[in-house]
């Protein structure tokens, strides 16, 4: 088992703030066009942290509840 | 038929077989006559080995198929003699460029250096890749090449196979040693023995056009197309052959009509909107296909061994189907005679079957996700996939992801048991599990290349200065070696210009542009052990005979 590189603890220096602008991205946005900037935004951060174990680990956390009732 | 090429038809000859009524057995038989079949039958007899070689037809291949042929086909065909004609037909290409809307957002160059034999593609039809391979087998006294004789029953047994062919004049029974089936991606081989081929079929439908046109206005570059005005939402691809025939293909949907889409006045308008108003065009082939990614589990059964598409099957992306399959049977033959010498043991063809299933699962991977990213199966993936193309238009990061094919390279294998690890550190250079790199060599007046050199025996390559260098000892091992019952032939690179060819029987070059040295990261001195399929399996700082022998008889499964 390789060693847990992801980090969980909350880290977000603004979290109300960061969360506005998120939802402010999506405003007004048909679903197929809330998709693809959600995808974009993902590969911007991805690359931003570049360490493929740390982005693994996140697919893996993710997974884990993308299909839990 | 194409209108551009003239078929032969190669005449039936009833077999002695069928002439005699006796059951003969073949050291070796072949079946299936595609470029596979073809490199193997050329492959043996090269090697000393008769073949009997079946196709169930009489002609070269029908239609639009195989075009790219990759560095290390050329590389396998050069050894086995019959490259010159494909390198003067072909048209060669090395850069890619791929397209989003009306934007180039990728370029790739596969061989952006000089001081190889050969680039990294030639685009050459398959009917005339078959041609050449058949040229030599003609009126070899080894080759038996036998037209429409179809195989229809398989009796495998401890060790030889018994054969039942039909033919226009009646059917006959034969026997092989070994069996070799290169007979397709439905092969009747794989079939009778009722082995898997699992894998998955790709809904979407891809249209496959030969246009005949003569212009100037495309480089001889592979372009592909994502969602350009001509075929919005979907991809094309265009590739330059011979005779001016132009390779179109483009993606038509999971849900097209294919009845609908193959007729000649739905693809005209889609040819049309590509290329403008302004270029005549002919169409010469239309076919549709979906494509496969399958493979079976093991590719050595008993005395059967399956090689290229009857083993594997790949979508085209990336050119890693013909190719694979030619560098299988590279792999293969030298490793089959040893066997059949009684030199090595059956483990020399289980490591066939070992690395060449690895390099199955490399390619199956590489197809496969290419084939994800040109059509993605989900909303969510179609999302993320045009994530990046948009991304890629004004940012660097996302290019690296555009994924219309990744190219087919040699399959390296670092874990074959056939290696000796390094114990030397070599910054670079090609390692143990990989081919040998090409270099431009002088052999006194003469310039040739270092890959021409190798191949069908174990090959050394020892680096040196000068050859004053090299001392009695080193030159009296290196004779020694040469003369073994499993040969190691080496040769003799030389840093500083000699006017000299051989030393005591030694060929000899001169590094003429420093590339060897530098290629192969190596110090004076430095050795490197390569197998007959021009392989390195081990390297080393410094010639020693004991462990060079050890590595040869490591590579080669020798009793010992």
């Amino acid at each position: 088992m390789s060693e847990a590189k992801l980090r969980t603890e909350p880290r977000l220096q603004e979290p109300d703030l960061f969360y506005k602008s998120l939802a402010q991205l999506h405003a007004g946005l048909t679903p197929e066009e809330s998709l693809l900037v959600n995808s974009k935004l993902l590969l911007v951060l991805a690359n931003h942290i570049g360490d493929h174990q740390v982005l693994l680990q996140a697919i893996d956390l993710v997974r884990s509840h993308a299909t839990a009732d | 038929m194409q209108r551009t090429y003239q078929y032969e038809t190669f005449p039936f000859r009833p077999s002695p077989e069928l002439l005699r009524g006796e059951v003969v057995r073949h050291p070796v038989i072949v079946v299936g006559a595609g470029p596979v079949g073809l490199t193997a039958a050329n492959d043996l007899v090269r090697q000393g080995i008769p073949v009997v070689l079946l196709d169930e037809d009489d002609k070269v291949s029908l239609g639009s198929r195989a075009i790219c042929f990759a560095k290390r086909s050329l590389e396998i065909f050069d050894r086995l003699g019959c490259v010159e004609p494909m390198r003067r037909k072909g048209i060669t290409w090395n850069v890619g460029r791929v397209f989003f809307r009306d934007q180039e957002v990728y370029r790739f160059n596969l061989l952006p250096e000089e001081g190889h034999a050969h680039p990294a593609f030639i685009n050459l039809q398959q009917y005339y890749l078959e041609e050449y391979l058949i040229q030599p087998l003609r009126d070899h006294p080894l080759a038996d090449l036998r037209w429409r004789n179809r195989l229809v029953g398989l009796e495998p047994g401890e060790d030889h196979v018994h054969l039942t062919v039909e033919t226009p004049a009646g059917v006959y029974e034969t026997e092989a040693e070994w069996l070799i089936a290169a007979d397709g991606a439905r092969s009747t081989t794989r079939k009778l023995l009722g082995l898997d081929y699992k894998g998955r079929l790709f809904q979407e439908k891809f249209l496959i056009t030969d246009v005949v046109m003569k212009t100037e206005d495309f480089p001889t570059e592979r372009w592909f197309w994502f969602d350009p005005p001509f075929n919005p939402g979907y991809s094309a691809l265009l590739h330059r052959q011979a005779d001016n025939v132009w390779r179109i293909d483009m993606q038509l949907g999971r849900h097209a009509d294919v009845e609908l889409e193959q007729r000649p006045e739905r693809v005209l308008p889609r040819i049309r909107a590509m290329l403008g108003e302004e270029i005549d065009f002919e169409l010469e082939w239309i076919s549709i296909y979906s494509f496969h990614s399958r493979r079976m589990d093991r590719f050595l059964h008993g005395r059967v061994i399956f090689v290229g598409d009857a083993a594997h099957i790949v979508s085209p992306f990336g050119a890693r189907g013909a190719n694979s399959g030619i560098q299988d049977v590279d792999n293969l033959i030298w490793k089959l005679k040893l066997v059949m010498e009684g030199k090595a043991g059956p483990e020399l063809l289980e490591s066939f079957n070992f690395e060449r299933t690895r390099a199955a699962a490399e390619n199956a991977f590489h197809t496969e996700t290419s084939t994800e990213f040109i059509s993605p199966d989900t909303p969510g993936q179609l999302a993320l996939r045009n994530a990046v193309l948009e991304l890629a238009r004004e940012h660097e990061f996302a290019r690296p992801l555009i994924n219309s094919g990744r190219l087919s390279t040699a399959t390296v294998v670092p874990d074959s048991p056939l290696n000796t690890p390094d114990q030397d550190p070599f910054a670079g250079g090609p390692i143990p599990g990989g081919p040998a790199t090409d270099a431009p060599l002088a052999h006194g007046e003469e310039s040739t290349f270092l890959l021409k050199q190798l191949g069908y025996t174990f090959n050394g390559i020892l680096f040196v200065d000068r050859p004053e260098d090299l001392s009695p000892t080193l030159l009296a091992d290196l004779q020694a070696l040469a003369a073994q019952d499993v040969p190691i032939r080496t040769l003799v690179i030389a840093a500083q210009p000699t006017a000299r060819t051989e030393i005591q029987g030694l060929p000899l070059f001169h590094d003429v542009a420093g590339l060897a040295r530098e290629r192969y990261a190596a110090p004076a001195g430095a050795f490197y052990l390569t197998r007959p399929d021009q392989h390195v399996c081990a390297r080393w700082h410094r010639f020693q005979r004991a462990r060079v022998e050890k590595a040869r008889d490591r590579a080669a499964c020798l009793a010992r």
